[in-house]
């Protein structure tokens, strides 16, 4: 066996901090796009927050979006280059805090764009606070005491969210364990088969480590994901439709 | 008379992309991988692979954040 | 000649179809919706694109998208919806890309009323949203305008690879007239270099995003572009000003009454004159350069309170003579009173 990093995402070195999993994704979308014959074809949106570090990392024309707009503005990168794959990259803050009109709306709209969705439970990028993701109890900057879910209300779950909506495809999927890597991989590749396919919006949430903002150790961030943050957020697929066309 | 396919690939380390994470460390199976005595220009101690141990699965790769990996 | 008979705000779609526009996204508001209501059908019978968005927000970020993509793209709002377009012009200014977007202007502050209004001069001249920027703003005064000065937007919008505004109003957004469209135009999503299109080996991956962190020479840049913008798109329209003592500084839909009232006053021997900025931002200093010396004040006529106008007006003449302003809320300005106020100018009355 034989396993070299595309060169589309190994060119550079990344900046994202030790142990972060934004650079486990980015390899995946890599291998999805080189095994699919795409790597030249990928246009992409990231977010303003820590999603916007691919930019240098990766060689797909990119652009970064406004703070919860990438979807958005996926769309309408979609809507004129019909024929090329577009992938729209952003965090939970973004996603499902300031952006969560624009997420819901694409989906709404069944809007042909790929989306994936960084849950890391925190905001990364500004230091740490409280994302509607952070789970009850959660020590964060802006929840030193712990997320008091009495006053937050509880975390946001997007399968629970957008679990009924008519969309082709909704998948959770982590990067904190070899078999889960390679599950997501799986989920990665078939949204984007079906995006080739027109079939319309597809999802892949990703559960991923921020050891810096949980102020842990890379493995035990890793861990406590595999032993906590999925009792509460369990991965797998949770629509996945025939396609239609 | 059928001869058995060695799986000669061995894990590769780009020493200078390394952050110290050890996610691959817990992931290899063989216990192939430590960290070796220095640190590096990001100021991380890098990891090392033992390729008396390492069987080439991969692993290792997966699991790397910064495409240190490569099996060869 | 060919005439048709159009609603100003529709004249203004059909001329974006024709300039080659393919891409709308925007929001339901009055009084600009006829925009997004033709939009939605003549898009269809085009190929293009037509978006009713979730807000102005998803609609004017959207439309950063199809901008990156290389598509002419056009967006329009009125007053708190064009408030919330500021994030997205910011970012457009930002990354370098073209965009039109339209500001019906509706009276007043926070939700305001309906009504026709030349409230939204400070917000579209100054630059709007955060940051660090102007936007050419291109002020049309009847139907043939709209048509006419939405096309010249996408032209520059592209030669400056910057968002370009267009100042309506309610009253031009809503009469009707006679206009002549120009021939439908097509334009070519891949003729930039810069858009996106999918980064092939050994080419240079396009990064669309504020150009600060790539370019060295940011600032020089940025105040380059804008000195050409003020060098080369001054646009105006002036009317008897070589001999006039009071001239008339007026936009939009107050511009079709001073022309009134021009006409009027001369015709009582009062020397009235008018100079019409068509472009707001770079604002038509060169204009002020046709003032004779037996000019003794100019004014204002613009349909808000605070006479926004005003200062442009006292920068643009380095302070040599007195301004005036008249203003009005919601009703159009009327002839009979900037004759009236002209005379007492001249008297050395209280205006």
């Amino acid at each position: 066996m034989e396993l070299r990093a595309p060169e589309s995402i190994s060119f550079a070195q990344t900046s994202f901090c030790p142990g972060c999993g934004h650079g486990i994704v980015s390899r995946l979308i890599g291998e999805v796009m080189e095994e699919m014959g795409l790597t030249e074809k990928l246009l992409t949106v990231v977010d303003v927050a820590c999603s916007s570090l691919h930019i240098d990392t990766w060689k797909f024309d990119t652009v970064i979006a406004a703070h919860g707009r990438p979807i958005a503005t996926a769309t309408g990168v979609k809507k004129i280059r019909r024929e090329n794959p577009v992938l729209a990259y952003l965090g939970d803050g973004a996603a499902y805090s300031i952006g969560i009109a624009e997420t819901m709306h694409a989906a709404l709209r069944n809007d042909n764009v790929v989306t994936i969705i960084i849950n890391n439970g925190v905001f990364g990028m500004t230091g740490g606070q409280m994302a509607p993701t952070s789970l009850a109890g959660q020590k964060t900057t802006t929840s030193p005491k712990g997320r008091d879910v009495s006053k937050t209300g509880q975390p946001f779950d997007v399968v629970k969210v957008m679990g009924s909506l008519d969309i082709p495809y909704l998948a959770r999927g982590s990067v904190s364990n070899l078999g889960d890597i390679r599950r997501t991989k799986k989920y990665i590749k078939k949204a984007f088969e079906k995006h080739m396919n027109n079939e319309g919006f597809c999802l892949v949430e990703i559960l991923s480590p921020c050891p810096t903002n949980l102020g842990m150790a890379p493995v035990a961030c890793s861990e406590r994901i595999d032993g906590v943050v999925k009792e509460l957020f369990n991965t797998g697929e949770y629509i996945d439709k025939e396609g239609t066309k | 008379m059928a001869t058995a396919i060695k799986n000669t690939a061995k894990a590769k380390t780009n020493p200078e992309k390394c952050k110290g994470c050890y996610y691959c460390i817990k992931a290899c199976p063989k216990d192939a991988i430590s960290i070796m005595d220095i640190v590096n220009k990001k100021g991380y101690s890098p990891t090392q692979v033992d390729e008396e141990k390492c069987i080439g699965c991969g692993a290792c790769y997966t699991v790397c954040p910064d495409t240190v990996y490569t099996i060869e | 000649m060919e005439y048709v008979l159009m609603k100003g705000n529709e004249a203004l779609a059909e001329a974006a179809i024709r300039a080659g526009c393919r891409f709308y996204s925007g929001y339901p508001i009055t009084p600009q919706t006829e925009i997004l209501e033709y939009l939605s059908w003549r898009m269809d019978e085009v190929g293009g694109e037509f978006v009713q968005t979730e807000s102005e927000l998803g609609g004017i970020n959207m439309m950063l998208g199809a901008s990156a993509a290389g598509a002419r793209v056009i967006g329009s709002s009125s007053g708190p919806g064009f408030s919330l377009f500021q994030e997205g012009i910011s970012y457009l200014v930002a990354a370098d890309l073209p965009a039109v977007l339209v500001d019906v202007m509706r009276y007043g502050n926070g939700l305001g009323d309906i009504g026709q209004s030349q409230g939204d001069y400070w917000q579209l001249t100054r630059g709007g949203g955060h940051g660090d920027y102007r936007t050419i703003v291109l002020a049309p005064n009847s139907v043939q305008e709209n048509v006419d000065l939405t096309h010249l937007a996408f032209d520059l919008a592209e030669k400056y690879r910057h968002p370009v505004i267009i100042g309506s109003d309610a009253a031009i957004g809503q009469m009707m007239e006679k206009v002549a469209l120009p021939e439908m135009e097509e334009h070519d999503i891949d003729k930039f270099h810069w858009s996106m299109k999918g980064c092939k080996k050994g080419e240079e991956q396009k990064k669309i995003t504020n150009l600060l962190y790539y370019m060295d020479n940011y600032d020089e840049f940025l105040a380059n572009k804008y000195k050409e913008m003020e060098d080369n798109e001054q646009r105006w329209e002036s009317m008897e000003v070589e001999d006039a003592e009071v001239v008339l500084v007026s936009y939009g839909i107050s511009s079709r009454v001073c022309k009134e009232a021009v006409k009027v006053a001369r015709s009582q021997g009062i020397k009235l004159g008018l100079i019409r900025p068509i472009s707001l931002w770079p604002y038509p200093i060169k204009a002020f350069e046709e003032l004779s010396d037996s000019c003794k004040a100019l004014m204002t006529v613009e349909m808000n309170i605070l006479g926004q106008m005003v200062d442009d007006v006292i920068l643009a003449t380095g302070n040599k003579y007195p301004v005036y302003k008249y203003t009005t809320v919601k009703d159009v300005p009327e002839t009979e009173v900037i004759i009236e106020k002209a005379n007492k100018i001249l008297s050395g009355g209280e205006v």
